[in-house]
């Protein structure tokens, strides 16, 4: 089932869902590549609350998505990474390094607007 | 004791149905949230391998009794190509499949009891332990 993506003013939205396949997180990094150069987005969240396990697979995606999203020139926050699920990633020995995470939704809207601030608008 | 769970690995999304089952079985043996986290991990990693390096597998799972302790037992087996060095294997950041390198190493630390047993040519079945707290 493909991750759906919402658009809130200049930020994209991925909301995972708790089946994520590994042909859903490669879709959604396609998606979001293709989705940010026609919304002109700023920002990327990937809201993982519903996630209940993050391997080394998703891991490794996710920080493809968000390198990719940089290189479009967005910044990618990961938020809603649940208590077990770091828990578990640092039995693991899995690093989410170089990407920016956030508690939440609002926490990671929030850091976005600053960065966003701290960048300017962008041209239109 | 229940009956023990077969789970097919022949397509990455068996990794997912693998897992699942693996949290139900150790949610029903009255594991802790975070043990259920960390045994669905475990067999993630598991079963990914039998799909990057077998192509098939299986990964059992059984419900453990013994001397007043309850447990599961994950096995993971495949007819593929085994493992050269399973010593290079078990090391942190060893990999062949361009993935992390921690899913071995990483479902051993994440466990209780690990074997692994490997033969070239043969496959490989890896068995992992993870008792109650």
């Amino acid at each position: 089932m493909a991750v759906p993506i919402l658009k809130q003013e200049d930020v994209l939205i991925a909301q995972v869902q708790a089946i994520l396949s590994d042909d859903d997180l490669n879709q959604l990094k396609d998606d979001l590549s293709n989705r940010i150069g026609r919304a002109r987005s700023r920002g990327v969240i990937i809201d993982v609350t519903a996630l209940d396990v993050l391997d080394s697979f998703a891991t490794r995606t996710i920080r493809g998505i968000a390198y990719t999203a940089k290189l479009r020139g967005a910044n990618t926050v990961v938020v809603g990474i649940q208590p077990d699920v770091a828990f578990g990633m640092v039995q693991l020995g899995l690093s989410l390094e170089g990407v920016e995470t956030a508690l939440d939704l609002e926490e990671g809207l929030a850091f976005l607007r600053n960065a966003a601030n701290s960048r300017g608008p962008r041209v239109r | 004791m229940s009956a023990e769970i077969r789970v097919p690995i022949e397509h990455e999304r068996d990794i997912v149905t693998a897992r699942q089952r693996g949290r139900e079985l150790a949610a029903a043996n009255g594991f802790s949230s975070t043990d259920q986290t960390l045994v669905a991990l475990a067999i993630s990693e598991i079963a990914r391998n039998i799909v990057s390096y077998a192509k098939r597998g299986e990964v059992m799972l059984l419900a453990l009794e013994e001397t007043g302790r309850r447990g599961i037992v994950v096995i993971a087996r495949d007819e593929g190509p085994g493992i050269a060095d399973p010593e290079l294997a078990m090391k942190d950041g060893y990999s062949t499949a361009k993935s992390l390198g921690v899913g071995l190493p990483g479902a051993k630390r994440v466990m209780d009891e690990f074997k692994l047993e490997t033969q070239l040519g043969k496959g490989t079945t890896v068995t992992m332990k993870k008792w109650v707290r």
